[in-house]
C-alpha cells in the first residue's frame, strides 16, 4: 500500500521560496497566480494492512519525524489501487544492445 | 557489433579494429562499454599524454609527481601535502548543482585515498556575462553545488576565483581543487598486489547513474545535451562524510594493499588501473556489487558513475576487520573479487565470464596521438592593436568606479559568503585575498595556495598565457609570504581533433613546462579537459594554475590591505604600460586583442625573492599582486578589501605614454608593498642590490584614494568608501531577489 | 572541567568544538558516540555544528532521535549545562529542549560571514562574564538559521529573558541590515526557562584563538567553566 505526505509551512510562516516562484512565474505572463506554496511530498510504501490503522500510523510518524508542528502542515493520501499501483520501469540508461 | 554501435560509443573504426586485433574476437557488449571508457579521452589523456611527458615532475621535495590520484608534497615534519585539481564542466553544463557538487565529491575522494586528510577546498569558475539570466541561473546552480557539498562534509572551500567572458556562455568552466595533509609514513597508493587479495567494494549502492559520464567529457556539446540529463550523478555529501571517516579509520590499521576512488567510468576505471600499477590482475563478480536498481546489467554495472563508492585491495585474512569497520558507519562493504596473477581483468555476472581484457590493452596500449597542430592564422589580426585608434582617458574617477564594478574584478564576497571557509579551525587568510592560508595542525607552518589563469592571455598567447598563469599563481603565494613549492594544473580546451585548438594545447604546455621550471614548482598532477564547445564555438583556451606555497612561520602570514596610516607605499617589479588583453580594454572598447604583456622570468624569480626577502626581514606590513585591472586596481584592492575599515592612500606616479597605460595596463611581476616609513631606505637598497625596479608610490591614510600622474589630467582623486560600494555591488547587483526566478527561467528557457 | 562533544554522522565542527575546548580554553574534552546510551562524568555537554544526517529531513530532525539523546534530555532535566552549537541548536530545537524553530535563511542561501552579537541576557551560565550590552564578534555559517517562534513562543521569550543572543550592527544597533538570515526579532540565540540549555547559531569555537581573528568565543566558554566551578563550590548559578 503506498500513502503520500504532504508537508508544507505553516500559513502563518513566511515562505520565501513560494514568494520567488509566484515572482517567477508573474514575469514569465502568469499575472493569475495569487500564491504559490513550497512543500515536500514524502512517499512511503506500508505492507499491506488495514488502511484506517495505517492512517493513524502515518499521522503518527508526522508528528513525531515528518513535519515539526512549530512550522509545517502534514496531509497524508493514500494511493488510489493500494495494490494495482506497480513500479514503473527505469528510465535511465539500458544496455544500448 | 554494427557501426552505428560503435561509434554511440565514441571509438572510431580504427580503434574498434584495433581492439579486435587485441582481443583476436568480437568483444561482448560489456567489454565495448569497458574500452570505450578506458579509451576515451577522459581517461586515456589520448590526444595530450605525448606532450604532458614533457612537464618538470620531479624536485627533492616531490614525493608523488603525475600518476597517482594527487600529487604529494612533502612539508617538512614527517608531513606531507597531497593535493589536486580536476575540471567537471560538463556534468556542470547540464545540471549545475549536481554537476559541481559531485565535483567536490570527486575531488575530495581523490585526496583522502591517498591517505590525507582533506583540510581545503578551491574553485575555479567561467561563465558567460551575468546579464543572461541562463548565466546567473548557471553561477547560482554551481556555487550552490559547491557550497552544499563541501559545507555538508565539513570541508572549508578557502578560496578560487571566478571570471565572465561571452566564450563560457555554453561552456561554464567548473575546476575544483582540494588540499590535504598525510603522515609521510602513511601515504596509500591505489595500486593492487597480492595474488588472492581480496578486492572490497565499499560506500553508496551502484545505480544506472552517469553511466557514459566519462564519454560525455570526451564529447562537444550539441543542441539535446540539456536532454542529457539522466547521466548525470547526484552527489551525497553524507555518505562521502562517513566514507571518509571509515577510509581514515581503515587506514590507521594495516590490513590495505591499496585503495582507488571510483570516479570516471567507476567500477571499471578503479579495476583497471589498480591492477594496472600493480601489474597484475583482477577478477569480479559484478552480481555482487551493491545495487540500488533492479535488473541492472553487466554493461550498466561496470559503468556506471554512481557517487561516493572506494574499490579497496585488502590483506587476505583481513576481509572480517575491513567489513565491520564499515558496517559500524552504516556503509556496504563487500568482496567482490581477488587479485590475480595473470595481469587481465576478467569479469563475471554469477560466475559466468562477461569480460576478460589484457590490462595492458586498456592502459599502456590505449591509443596514443599526435594528432595535428597548425597556428590559427587569426592570431596575427588578434595580435595588432594600434592604440592610436583608441582615445586615452579622460576621467580617472569614472574609469576607476566602472572597472572596478566588473563582474570580473568586484568582489567575490556573493560566491565565497555561500562557502563555509572555517570549519576545522585553520583558516588564516580568509577568500578574497590573492591566497589562501591555513594553518598546518600540531605545526607552526601554515600553507597558501592560489588559483589562478587568465583565458585572455592564452587566447591570444597560449604559450605566455600558460606562463603568466604559472607566475601569477608563484606570485600571489609570495604575496602571503610562502615560498613556492609546486602546481597542479587543469587544462580546459576545445575539441583536440581541430589543429588549432591542438596547437593551443602544445603551446600552452610548453609554456606551462618552461615557467615551472624556471620557477622551481614541479607539476605534481593535473587535469586535462578537451572538447569545451558547443556547435562549434569554443571557449578561451584555459590554463588554470593551482599553486601551493609553504609557510614556516604561521603567525607571520602577510594579507595584501594597508595597515596604518604613514606607510609607504612601494611598487617592486617593471613599470610598463601593457595593455594587450587586459580587461580595461575588454572593459571599455569590447577588445580582446594585442600582444600579451610580456614576461621576464628570471625578473619574475627575482621579484619573488625580494619580497619574501623582505618579509624575512619584517620589513613588509602588506603585498599584493598587480594582476587584472593594472595597478590602480591593485591600489584600490589595498585600500577597501580588507575586513575592517577601508583606508585611503595618496599615490604618485612618473608620466607615461598614456593614462591608461599607467593605470590599467597588466605588466606582470608586479607587487604593491607597504612598509614602516623607518624600513623604506632597507627595502629600496635591497631591491637594487638585487637589480629590481622598486618606485616609492606615496603613502597610507586618509579616507579617499589620491592617485596622480605627472603632467596628465583626469588624476583619481575618489572616498575609498565609494569605491568599496561600487566593487561590492558588482556581482551582488545581478542577484537581489533574482536567483530563484532565474533559476526557474533557466531551465524554462535553456 | 570536561566537556563531552557528541558527535552525530554527519557532525563536523565535532573537532573544531574539541580543539577550541582543548587549545583555546586549556580544558578537557572528549568525543560521545551517538549510539552510546550514558555520557560518562562529563560536566557539560555540546551539540556541535554539522549536517548530522546531512540534514536531508529537516537540520536536526533526524538526530533527535538518536540512541544518545536520551541520556542528553535527562541531563538537561537535571540542571545539566547543554550548549547546542548551530546544527546543534537545531537538534535542541527539534528535540523541544528549546522553544521555536528554524526555516531556511530568507535569502534562500548558506551564508558564511562574521557577524556582531549584542549578548542580551548575562545572567545565564553562558554569558555571565560578558560585560553588559557587550558585542561579541562571532561567524555564522549556516543554511537554515532563520529563527521562528509562534507569537505565545515569542511572548514568553521576552517575558521570561529567554532571547540571548541577537545580530546586531557592530555599534549594537537591532536592524535588518544586521540580521544574515531573515531571524525573527533578530534572534541568534535563545535559553530555557531553567537556564541550562543555550542553542546559538553563530561559531563560539571558530573564534577562540586570536590568529583566527578573534577569541569572543571564549567569552562564552570561560563563563561555562566559572558557572561550572561556582556550581561545585555550592553555588547555583541558574
Amino acid at each position: 500500500m503506498r500513502a503520500r505526505v504532504f508537508v508544507t509551512l505553516k500559513r502563518s510562516v513566511l515562505d520565501p521560496q513560494g514568494k520567488a516562484i509566484q515572482g517567477a512565474l508573474e514575469t514569465l505572463g502568469y499575472p493569475e497566480v495569487e500564491e504559490v506554496r513550497v512543500g515536500k511530498v514524502i512517499e512511503i510504501t506500508l505492507k499491506d494492512g488495514e488502511r484506517s490503522a495505517a492512517r493513524a500510523r502515518l499521522e503518527e510518524m508526522c508528528r513525531r519525524l515528518l513535519a515539526n508542528p512549530v512550522i509545517e502542515d502534514y496531509r497524508v493520501e493514500f494511493e488510489a489501487e493500494p495494490s494495482g499501483a506497480r513500479e514503473t520501469e527505469p528510465t535511465s540508461a539500458k544496455d544500448p544492445a | 557489433m554494427t557501426p552505428e554501435l560503435i561509434a554511440a560509443h565514441g571509438l572510431t573504426a580504427e580503434e574498434y579494429r584495433i581492439l579486435r586485433e587485441i582481443l583476436g574476437r568480437e568483444p561482448t557488449l560489456t567489454e565495448l562499454g569497458i574500452f570505450s571508457v578506458m579509451w576515451s579521452e577522459h581517461c586515456s589523456y589520448k590526444s595530450s599524454r605525448i606532450y604532458l611527458k614533457e612537464l618538470p615532475t620531479q624536485g627533492s621535495n616531490i614525493l608523488q609527481g603525475p600518476g597517482e590520484n594527487a600529487g604529494v608534497v612533502d612539508i617538512g615534519e614527517g608531513l606531507v601535502a597531497v593535493f589536486k585539481i580536476e575540471s567537471h564542466n560538463h556534468p556542470s553544463f547540464i545540471e549545475p548543482y549536481q554537476g559541481a557538487a559531485t565535483g567536490v565529491g570527486g575531488i575530495l575522494r581523490d585526496i583522502f585515498t591517498m591517505g590525507a586528510r582533506p583540510l581545503a577546498l578551491m574553485d575555479s569558475l567561467r561563465f558567460g556575462p551575468l546579464e543572461e539570466p541562463r548565466n546567473r541561473y548557471l553561477l547560482s546552480g554551481v556555487v550552490a553545488g559547491i557550497g552544499g557539498y563541501g559545507n555538508c562534509i565539513g570541508v572549508p572551500t578557502v578560496g578560487g576565483e571566478t571570471y565572465f567572458a561571452d566564450c563560457y556562455s555554453h561552456n561554464p568552466l567548473v575546476n575544483v581543487f582540494n588540499l590535504g595533509i598525510a603522515r609521510r609514513d602513511r601515504i596509500f597508493t591505489a595500486r593492487a598486489a597480492g595474488v588472492g587479495n581480496p578486492v572490497i567494494y565499499v560506500g553508496s549502492k551502484t545505480g544506472r547513474d552517469g553511466i557514459h559520464g566519462a564519454t560525455m567529457a570526451s564529447e562537444s556539446f550539441h543542441e539535446g545535451s540539456e536532454e542529457r540529463r539522466p547521466t548525470v550523478q547526484v552527489g551525497d555529501p553524507f555518505t562521502e562524510k562517513l566514507l571518509l571517516e571509515a577510509c581514515l579509520e581503515i587506514m590507521k590499521t594495516d590490513a590495505l594493499v591499496g585503495i582507488q576512488d571510483m570516479g570516471a567510468a567507476g567500477l571499471t576505471c578503479s579495476t583497471v588501473e589498480m591492477a594496472a600499477r600493480g601489474e597484475v590482475g583482477i577478477e569480479i563478480d559484478v552480481a555482487r556489487v551493491p545495487q540500488r536498481e533492479e535488473g541492472m546489467s553487466s554493461y550498466e554495472i561496470m559503468l556506471s558513475e554512481s557517487q561516493e563508492r572506494m574499490l579497496l585491495v585488502a590483506k587476505e585474512g583481513r576481509e572480517e576487520e575491513v567489513l565491520s569497520l564499515f558496517s559500524r558507519w552504516d556503509l556496504d562493504a563487500v568482496v567482490i573479487g581477488r587479485v590475480t596473477e595473470e595481469p587481465k581483468l576478467t569479469v563475471r555476472d554469477r560466475g559466468r565470464v562477461v569480460a576478460q581484457i589484457p590490462v595492458a590493452a586498456l592502459t599502456e596500449d590505449a591509443p596514443l596521438y599526435r594528432r595535428p597542430v597548425s597556428r590559427p592564422g587569426w592570431l596575427d589580426e588578434l595580435g595588432h592593436l594600434d592604440l592610436q585608434e583608441i582615445p586615452d582617458l579622460r576621467d580617472g574617477n569614472e574609469s576607476l568606479l566602472r572597472i572596478v564594478a566588473s563582474p570580473n574584478i568586484a568582489s567575490k564576497a556573493w560566491i565565497y559568503e555561500q562557502y563555509d571557509y572555517l570549519v576545522r579551525l585553520n583558516s588564516l587568510v580568509l577568500p578574497g585575498a590573492d591566497a589562501a592560508v591555513i594553518r598546518v595542525p600540531g605545526t607552526s607552518k601554515a600553507l597558501a595556495m592560489s588559483l589562478d589563469g587568465n583565458g585572455r592571455f592564452c587566447y591570444l598567447n597560449p604559450r605566455q598565457g600558460a606562463m603568466l598563469a604559472v607566475a601569477e599563481g608563484a606570485r600571489n603565494v609570495v604575496c602571503a609570504g610562502a615560498k613556492p613549492l609546486a602546481i597542479s594544473n587543469c587544462l580546459n580546451f576545445g575539441n583536440p581533433e581541430n589543429p588549432e585548438i591542438m596547437w593551443q594545447f602544445a603551446e600552452a604546455v610548453r609554456g606551462m613546462g618552461d615557467a615551472c621550471r624556471l620557477l622551481g614548482t614541479p607539476v605534481t598532477g593535473g587535469n586535462v579537459s578537451f572538447y569545451n564547445e558547443t556547435e562549434g564555438n569554443g571557449i578561451y583556451p584555459t590554463v588554470v594554475i593551482a599553486m601551493v606555497g609553504l609557510l614556516d612561520d604561521q603567525t607571520r602570514v602577510l594579507t595584501p590591505w594597508f595597515q596604518n596610516d604613514g606607510d609607504e607605499i612601494f611598487l617592486l617589479g617593471p613599470f610598463r604600460e601593457e595593455l594587450g588583453g587586459s580587461e580595461y580594454l575588454n572593459l571599455f572598447h569590447h577588445l580582446v586583442a594585442g600582444q600579451v604583456p610580456s614576461i621576464d622570468l628570471e625578473m619574475e624569480k627575482k621579484v619573488q625573492g625580494v619580497c619574501l626577502q623582505t618579509h624575512q626581514a619584517g620589513w613588509l606590513l602588506s603585498a599584493h599582486d598587480c594582476a587584472e585591472g593594472g595597478l590602480a586596481v591593485a591600489l584600490a584592492e589595498c585600500c577597501i578589501g580588507g575586513p575592517g575599515e577601508p583606508r585611503g592612500a595618496r599615490i604618485h606616479l612618473e608620466g607615461g605614454q598614456r593614462l591608461d597605460g599607467v593605470l590599467y595596463g597588466e605588466t606582470p611581476s608586479r607587487l604593491v608593498l607597504t612598509t614602516p616609513p623607518q624600513r623604506s631606505p632597507e627595502i629600496e637598497a635591497l631591491a637594487r642590490h638585487q637589480g629590481v625596479p622598486c618606485l616609492r608610490l606615496g603613502t597610507v591614510g586618509g579616507t579617499s584614494l589620491q592617485i596622480r600622474v605627472q603632467g596628465r589630467k583626469g588624476a583619481i582623486n575618489l572616498p575609498v568608501a565609494e569605491i568599496r560600494r561600487a566593487w561590492q555591488n558588482g556581482i551582488h547587483q545581478y542577484f537581489e531577489e533574482q536567483s530563484i526566478r532565474d533559476g526557474l527561467r533557466g531551465r524554462i528557457h535553456g | 572541567m570536561k566537556f563531552g562533544i557528541v558527535v552525530f554522522p554527519g557532525s563536523n565542527c565535532d573537532h573544531d568544538a574539541y580543539r577550541a575546548i582543548r587549545e583555546g580554553l586549556g580544558e578537557e574534552a572528549r568525543f560521545l558516540w551517538h549510539k552510546d546510551q550514558s555520557l560518562g562524568d562529563v560536566d557539560c555537554l555540546i551539540l556541535p555544528g554539522g549536517f548530522s544526517y546531512g540534514d536531508y529531513l529537516r537540520a536536526g530532525a533526524i538526530a533527535r532521535f538518536s540512541p544518545i539523546m536520551g541520556a542528553v534530555t535527562e541531563f538537561a532535566r537535571r540542571g545539566g549545562l547543554v550548549l547546542g552549537i548551530c546544527n546543534g541548536f537545531q537538534i535542541l530545537l527539534e528535540a523541544g529542549l528549546l522553544p521555536g524553530a528554524m526555516l531556511r535563511n530568507r535569502a534562500l542561501k548558506f551564508v558564511c560571514r562574521f557577524v556582531s552579537l549584542r549578548v542580551e541576557n548575562r545572567n545565564t551560565p553562558f554569558t555571565h562574564l560578558c560585560r553588559p550590552g557587550q558585542i561579541l564578534k562571532l561567524p555564522v555559517k549556516h543554511g537554515e538559521g532563520n529563527y521562528f517562534a509562534d507569537p505565545d513562543t515569542l511572548r514568553l521569550l521576552q517575558e521570561r529573558d529567554l532571547v540571548v543572543l541577537r545580530y546586531c550592527t557592530p555599534s549594537g544597533e537591532i536592524t535588518v541590515d544586521a540580521n544574515p538570515n531573515g531571524a525573527l526579532k533578530n534572534i541568534a540565540g535563545v535559553c530555557n526557562e531553567a537556564g541550562n540549555v543555550f542553542g546559538l547559531m553563530p561559531h563560539p569555537e571558530n573564534a577562540s584563538a586570536e590568529i583566527l581573528g578573534s577569541v569572543d568565543g571564549l567569552f562564552i566558554f570561560r563563563s561555562i567553566v566559572s558557572s561550572l566551578k561556582k556550581r561545585s563550590d555550592g553555588y547555583q548559578v541558574a
